[in-house]
């Protein structure tokens, strides 16, 4: 195992021409240098020459996002993503081990399929008895932090995880599929996985879930833990190559740009730099396998629309189109863009949860330019789970719950195209 | 000590106590802008009204503490550094009037409001702000005031200074004045709005401007134009701004830069080609097709290999991308890019091609050039890395050349980024010794103690060009 080692070369790249403070979400709301991308790689690059401490470091690493909307509007390429997760690593090496819960959810809980199967279990029933009800009404969570407190009255209701099996067209398929479900997806939005894999197999898609995937790393990989990254996308790798599929096909922003970047995890290990190269390659995002074939659109939906693209499939997937035209190719829908899409919605993994304050500012700013539409959106679409939690909670915020509705591109879709998720999956 | 009793008086003027910066990481974050060299400020402070401005340069009179007034710090000659310690005002959080007044054709303008924000604001009400400096997005008004910025379209719409008409200023010793007024017409005394534009924040700080507007041309329309010999490509400029035809945008790219982009993403250039130009008309849609045709007419007869013209806004920014591309595609192979701004007559735009080659050969340089050729506002790039300290040292002695070549065919040593501190001790080259010293005389008059932006402009004894953040 080598030392961290704070990506000072990348810094030099900088030439701090400012073109990424009007991007960054936090520069915006916390209104200083130092919470702005060229801040932030200015401080590792102080830290690696030993003007600041790793201590000074921690704050304004910690309140990045990590959305990469600074590598976008770079003009210099200057790889921020890189930056921060070596800065996040080092972080992480000399710190003590603050938080073990953190750690014990990292290493144990979200890789572990049990774990997940039981926490599924206690959410389901929590829900399904009624508790959920229960104590929002005698308010028995008020105990709870605010941050804790304030998603649990928008989590979504959870159903049986996606079963192990292979689905296939009615004709001979076009492409062959395997589906990368997602640990807190398959829990949380286990209802849009099977959408997802009902909308594959109506397109003519062959779609397979295999039952030795486990969760893509990326929550690990922000918190500077490399190593329990590093074998998660092992283990990855080496339980797709099995397989002969075309596509490996995900509905997670999130977990789709950690898939996307593997290779980048294996710099000195040239088997699996190769291995991970050829996971990259056939790792691609739903709604770019779903504009390149036909989906049987049964009926309209007459609703005014807007999206709110995830951080991580426009800046690291690089997929801004697509679900845009995905979105507009659905019969009877009136779509308004957001103004400052591009702008980061605060979810950003568990940022909201840890940074919950910065978190709600910078959501307010995002619900602040949904209020600025002139025509009021009935739907707002997101791309990935975290962001389809924090807008939830944006609309809650607002009070717009009962005007305005979150769903996922692949909700809509699948309504639009009637397919509704049955046992059978 | 002084700074701790100033410190205490700056928290009682600034009530909220996030907008007074005092932790280490917060001072190095404010100790640079996007030109060389690293000054750790004392304190930060984040002014948002007049008041608390002409309060904080009171004190700063009284303990005679240096101020540098800070935009979004995209200066690419240190305008904003603190080379000698001090408080740094950031004025770019004070971004709250966005006046657009349509029957006097002007905008009222708070010093932190970004540059390409006016412009967006004039559009709905069927106005532009012409200034464009590639950092619009970016750069704050406050800071392009101070700089008197430029931009591709300065050929036909000037610059910053063409535009300011009135100032509001808080002196050295805290003063409030105003200056002009919302007249295109004024006349009545010296002329201190155009004094205080390009002053670099040596001479007061400006919190609010009154800027003119234009109406919004109609319609543009592109073009490029491919030739072999760079010779030929000025020849093609002179003669298009000779027959009557003033662009809004006239760009060029040498053939280094073409290699470059089509390296970096191809987009078919050629790349043998020596030089290619962009050319954007604006105006009354019916006139610039008439132009556009004559521009065509013109560069052909002039040896063009090829010229395009784009039919549509799409086709449009496809022949920019060219242009777009240039800097991330020169920094690929090293990370240092030292941006020049060298301006000459357009007239000697091809002696100028000339020593450019010369001293890219004598110093062993990597040199690109592109930039506003319709102005002579040449940007002649190096591309080195700052931590070879041997190559750095010859490309400071090759800028220094570039200064004296600019000056010796009638140029400036600066069309649009400042002084600041890298370009100070070459001063008295293009002013003389009467020249700079009329200079320093009115900086004396205005900042006795010498407190406001100290350590710009004019050159300590002895200072050399450093290219370096050492």
């Amino acid at each position: 195992m080598t030392k961290a080692e704070l990506a000072y070369e990348e810094t030099v790249d900088c030439v701090q021409c400012g073109y990424c403070l009007p991007a960054c979400p936090t520069y915006l709301t916390m209104e200083k240098e130092t919470h702005s991308p060229r801040g932030r790689i200015n401080l590792v690059k102080m830290a690696a020459e030993g003007k600041i401490t790793y201590s000074e470091l921690e704050g304004p690493i910690n309140l990045c996002l990590g959305c990469r909307a600074c590598e976008v509007v770079c003009p210099t390429n200057v790889q921020y993503g890189t930056i921060l997760e070596s800065a996040k690593e080092v972080l992480r090496e000399n710190q003590k081990r603050t938080s073990t819960f953190q750690a014990f959810i990292f290493e144990n809980v979200l890789p572990n399929q049990t774990y997940m199967l039981a926490a599924r279990a206690s959410l389901s029933v929590y829900q399904q008895f009624g508790m959920q009800k229960i104590a929002r009404a005698t308010k028995a969570l008020q105990w709870l932090p605010e941050n804790v407190r304030s998603f649990e009255s928008i989590l979504p209701k959870t159903d049986k995880r996606t079963r192990r099996k292979k689905y296939s067209p009615e004709q001979e398929p076009i492409f062959k599929v395997g589906f990368f479900t997602g640990c807190v997806m398959d829990v949380m939005f286990s209802e849009i996985n099977k959408k997802s894999i009902k909308l594959l197999q109506a397109a003519g898609c062959e779609v397979t879930v295999i039952k030795e995937q486990t969760c893509c790393g990326a929550l690990q990989n922000h918190a500077g833990e490399s190593n329990i990254t590093k074998e998660l996308a092992r283990k990855n790798i080496a339980a797709f190559e099995k397989y002969d599929f075309d596509y490996i096909v995900n509905s997670i922003g999130g977990c789709g740009a950690m898939l996307v970047e593997y290779d980048r995890l294996f710099t000195d290990e040239e088997d699996w730099k190769k291995r991970a190269h050829e996971f990259v390659r056939k790792t691609v995002d739903i709604s770019v396998i779903l504009t390149q074939l036909k989906l049987p659109f049964q009926k309209e939906i007459s609703k005014v629309v807007t999206y709110q693209p995830s951080c991580h499939l426009s800046n690291v997937q690089k997929r801004v189109e697509e679900p845009v035209n995905l979105l507009t190719s659905i019969p009877g829908i009136q779509y308004i863009p957001l103004p400052h899409k591009e702008l980061c919605c605060g979810s950003a993994g568990i940022y909201n949860i840890v940074n919950y304050d910065a978190s709600m500012q910078i959501l307010d700013k995002k619900m602040g330019h949904v209020n600025q539409l002139t025509l009021r959106p009935e739907i707002m679409v997101a791309t990935n789970p975290g962001c389809h939690l924090q807008l939830k909670l944006g609309v809650v915020r607002e009070g717009l719950g009962e005007q305005m509705k979150v769903v996922h591109l692949v909700e809509l879709l699948a309504e639009a195209c009637a397919l509704e998720s049955d046992a059978k999956i | 000590m002084a700074l701790i009793e100033y410190l205490n008086s700056v928290q009682k003027i600034i009530s909220d106590s996030k907008r007074v910066l005092t932790e280490k990481v917060d001072l190095y974050s404010y100790s640079f802008d996007a030109s060389f060299g690293k000054y750790l400020p004392d304190l930060v402070v984040q002014p948002k009204s007049v008041q608390e401005v002409a309060e904080l340069m009171k004190l700063a009179n009284r303990y005679e503490i240096p101020i540098y007034p800070r935009g979004q710090g995209t200066s690419l000659s240190g305008g904003p550094l603190p080379v000698k310690g001090g408080i740094v005002l950031d004025l770019s959080q004070w971004d709250t009037k966005l006046d657009i007044d349509a029957e006097d054709m002007v905008a009222v303008v708070s010093p932190g409001v970004l540059t390409a924000d006016i412009n967006h604001a004039a559009m709905e009400k069927g106005f532009i702000y012409p200034p464009d400096p590639s950092s619009s997005n970016v750069s704050t008004i406050g800071g392009n005031l101070a700089e008197n910025s430029g931009g591709p379209r300065g050929l036909k719409y000037g610059v910053t200074k063409d535009y300011v008409i009135g100032l509001e200023v808080v002196t050295p010793e805290g003063e409030i004045i105003r200056t002009g007024g919302r007249t295109v017409k004024n006349v009545t005394g010296y002329d201190l709005t155009k004094l205080m534009v390009g002053s670099e924040g040596t001479l007061g700080i400006i919190t609010e401007a009154i800027l003119r507007l234009y109406p919004k041309p109609q319609a543009t329309r592109t073009l490029m134009a491919i030739f072999d010999d760079i010779v030929d490509s000025g020849k093609a400029i002179t003669s298009i701004l000779g027959s009557g035809i003033l662009p809004s945008k006239l760009e060029m790219m040498d053939n280094a830069s073409i290699r470059a982009v089509e390296a970096y993403e191809p987009l078919g250039l050629p790349v043998e080609a020596e030089a290619l130009i962009l050319i954007e008309l604006d105006g009354h849609p019916a006139a610039i097709d008439d132009e556009i045709t004559q521009v065509h007419d013109v560069c052909t007869a002039a040896d063009a290999k090829e010229v395009k013209v784009a039919q549509d806004d799409k086709e449009a920014s496809g022949l920019w991308k060219a242009r777009k591309l240039v800097s991330p595609a020169i920094v690929r192979e090293k990370p240092t890019k030292i941006s020049e701004d060298a301006t000459v007559p357009r007239s000697k735009i091809p002696e100028m091609f000339q020593r450019l080659k010369e001293i890219k050969e004598r110093y062993e340089i990597d040199l690109v050039v592109f930039g506003h050729a319709g102005d002579g506002n040449l940007h002649p790039n190096i591309i080195a890395d700052k931590r070879n300290q041997e190559e750095m040292r010859r490309v400071e002695q090759a800028v220094e050349e570039i200064f004296k070549a600019a000056i010796e065919l009638g140029g400036t040593l600066s069309g649009e980024h400042g002084i600041g501190t890298l370009k100070a001790p070459f001063m008295e080259m293009e002013l003389g010794e009467v020249g700079l010293d009329m200079m320093k005389r009115i900086k004396q008059s205005w900042d006795p103690k010498n407190i406001l932006n100290p350590g710009k402009i004019f050159a300590e004894p002895g200072q050399k060009l450093v290219l370096t953040d050492d």
